[in-house]
């Protein structure tokens, strides 16, 4: 995901770029202003639609399957409750399974503080909001087995950086962990 | 190319005083944050050993000092452009100098005396429970100051919108909604006063918001029985956060409304698809600030939807009819350039072109893997150092400007901070892509190189900002002398 979104957004900022190099290349001659003025109302046209239909198609593609979890679902197999604290997290099960869902719930015992969890190449795989006063139930399905860190990502005060925890995914087959 | 074509508009004594005093807070401020986020990069990077109270402390002014130079940079184009079409009173911003400074000083002691370091967003119920990095008081002083700077804003925005209630019988009308919804003789108003009157409702409503949340912050920090909702208290802020920076940018871009067409002898009139594209965003702007929020699950599914299509939604005026219009203005126009119309045609690239990252983030698949990524200050950084300061620059030169020679091309500083500008904030999207946390006083070792990058292109930007503000501080007194 993240990937395509970076070369997403390249190749998007690329494209105006060059829009308005062009502009600035073709600026320093003068054309009748109603001329121009016709063509650019042409081509905001097309960009307008086409932003539209943009939007559209991605909207109905992207908001298909969104990662909240309504409070009335039935909890999955796996049930993980951790509650952020300055500075620590404190988690009920340092070990999950891979291959099959994981619920989180997490909170906040006294600020706000974001519950990142980072696979072993220190990539952000999912997150949600620790909030004191709310419990937010995120679900997330470990693809590899491997040590994963949940890291802070809400500033929480001084020592935000270090609030890191290691939770183990294990492969099914070797789990010893309890439901 | 007359570019004194302003109908024979000269701002009172008074008025140019005050926003050449103004333009010198921003100038210098920007130069000692750019300084501050040069410290906190070259930190991350493993090249200084910042200790994390220092780190997080640095991290708050430099939040609070950008917005509020950024407002007060964009209230004072604002301010001098709409000023050729209403009657302002200047005395307002007098009193909203002397609130900015009194909440300034307060906000520094609450910061470096007093160790404060809740960030800029001062997000309930942080500024009370800091875990014993700082006092209450420390805390009271920086919220209190911040309202104080706040409430100099508002006065600012209630008497524009008053002298366009008295020029033009309402906001609505300064709007050109008669105008656009086809009332019989209906005219369009200027573009730097539709523009004005979007950011005059869109500014006041997030301060009155943002004032709210502050007093009540003061209060559970005065009488800790006195309890928030902690999502009421972050929606709140988000929207008074939100809400006033992006109104920061629709105030700059009447620099360009009004500084374009003397340049290129072409008119940017108020077209109805003009009018309807500022209409949409005057009335998005205000409720699209959910996507701030989208990782907060415990919100209505509905306002995260709603925040995601609105945030595609709310890009179509800037990228549809400004962006596009500004192009179309350049375009074959036989231009001359030189820097003030460089770095407005730079402002516009800046500000379509940091959309992007933004929307992109608003998509709440995407959202689940960015959110609080250094993605999020690559997106605003984009449009705001690529977007609003280099309007807020242009508008320094331009006022500064010697009416007897030319402005100069200034190639190699604009090109440096462009560029520089660009690589900074690319080094930030870039660090987002792979995760690395914002607000981190330390950052990982696989992470350090990002910061050791983006410190170098900091080292550029400073170096033509420098020289932005020099030029300004030299050649104020001709504003001073000629208007």
């Amino acid at each position: 995901m993240q990937q395509t979104v970076w070369l997403l957004t390249v190749v998007v900022v690329a494209i105006i770029a060059l829009i308005f190099l062009f502009v600035a290349l073709n600026s320093t001659t003068r054309a009748e202003y109603p001329a121009v003025q016709a063509r650019a109302y042409r081509f905001r046209s097309v960009v307008f639609w086409g932003l539209i239909l943009a939007g559209i198609v991605i909207a109905a593609v992207t908001l298909r399957e969104l990662p909240y979890t309504s409070a009335q679902a039935a909890p999955a197999a796996q049930v993980v409750n951790a509650k952020g604290y300055q500075w620590y997290w404190e988690l009920d099960h340092d070990t999950v399974k891979a291959g099959q869902p994981v619920e989180f719930h997490v909170t906040s015992g006294d600020v706000n503080h974001g519950f990142g969890i980072y696979d072993a190449d220190t990539r952000l795989v999912a997150q949600v909001q620790a909030m004191p006063g709310y419990v937010n139930r995120l679900r997330h399905t470990f693809d590899r087995p491997g040590t994963y860190r949940i890291m802070c990502l809400e500033y929480c005060g001084l020592v935000h950086h270090g609030m890191i925890f290691e939770l183990q995914v294990v492969a099914p087959q070797n789990a010893e962990v309890e439901p | 190319m007359n570019l004194d074509n302003s109908n024979g508009y000269v701002a009172d004594p008074a008025t140019r005083r005050l926003i050449a005093a103004n333009l010198i807070i921003v100038g210098g401020t920007l130069l000692l944050m750019i300084l501050a986020g040069l410290a906190m990069r070259v930190t991350q990077g493993g090249w200084l050993a910042l200790a994390p109270d220092r780190f997080y402390e640095l991290m708050t002014i430099h939040g609070v000092g950008m917005v509020g130079i950024s407002v007060l940079g964009g209230l004072s184009v604002m301010w001098y452009f709409v000023g050729q079409y209403v009657k302002l009173k200047p005395g307002v911003l007098t009193l909203n100098l002397i609130l900015f400074l009194v909440g300034v000083v307060m906000m520094l002691v609450a910061v470096f005396l007093g160790k404060f370091a809740g960030a800029w967003t001062f997000l309930y119920p942080l500024p009370a429970v800091s875990g014993g990095a700082w006092e209450v008081m420390p805390a009271f002083w920086f919220l209190l100051g911040l309202l104080l700077v706040g409430i100099g804003f508002l006065l600012v925005c209630l008497e524009i919108g008053r002298a366009l209630y008295a020029g033009y019988g309402g906001l609505m009308n300064a709007l050109g909604w008669p105008y656009l919804f086809g009332v019989a003789g209906a005219k369009a108003p200027p573009p730097a006063v539709v523009a004005t009157a979007m950011s005059v409702i869109a500014t006041t409503l997030a301060l009155v918001g943002g004032a709210l949340i502050l007093v009540l912050s003061l209060v559970n920090l005065k009488v800790p029985s006195f309890t928030l909702d902690p999502l009421l208290a972050k929606s709140i802020i988000y929207f008074f956060g939100h809400t006033i920076i992006n109104a920061t940018i629709y105030m700059g871009v009447i620099a360009v409304y009004e500084l374009l067409p003397r340049y290129t002898d072409r008119p940017w009139k108020s077209s109805k698809a003009f009018l309807a594209g500022w209409m949409g965003s005057t009335i998005m702007v205000l409720i699209i600030f959910p996507h701030h929020m989208l990782m907060d699950f415990a919100m209505p599914k509905w306002s995260m939807i709603l925040g995601q299509v609105l945030s595609y939604t709310n890009s179509f005026p800037v990228l549809v009819v400004t962006g596009l219009g500004a192009l179309a203005i350049v375009h074959r126009s036989g231009i001359r350039w030189d820097l003030v119309n460089s770095l407005l045609f730079l402002s516009m690239f800046g500000w379509m072109a940091g959309v992007i990252p933004a929307v992109i983030d608003a998509t709440i698949v995407v959202n689940s893997v960015m959110h609080n990524t250094l993605w999020v200050p690559g997106h605003f950084h984009f449009y705001l150092l690529l977007g609003l300061f280099p309007m807020i620059f242009a508008f320094m030169l331009y006022i500064s400007r010697d009416r007897t020679a030319p402005i100069g091309r200034g190639g190699l500083v604009f090109w440096l901070y462009a560029i520089g500008g660009l690589g900074f904030v690319f080094m930030f999207l870039y660090s987002g892509a792979h995760s690395v946390p914002r607000r981190w006083a330390e950052h990982l070792p696989e992470w350090q190189a990002y910061a050791r990058i983006a410190s170098v292109f900091i080292v550029a930007v400073l170096l033509a900002v420098c020289y932005f503000v020099v030029r300004f501080l030299l050649r104020f007194s001709r504003f001073l002398s000629h208007g």
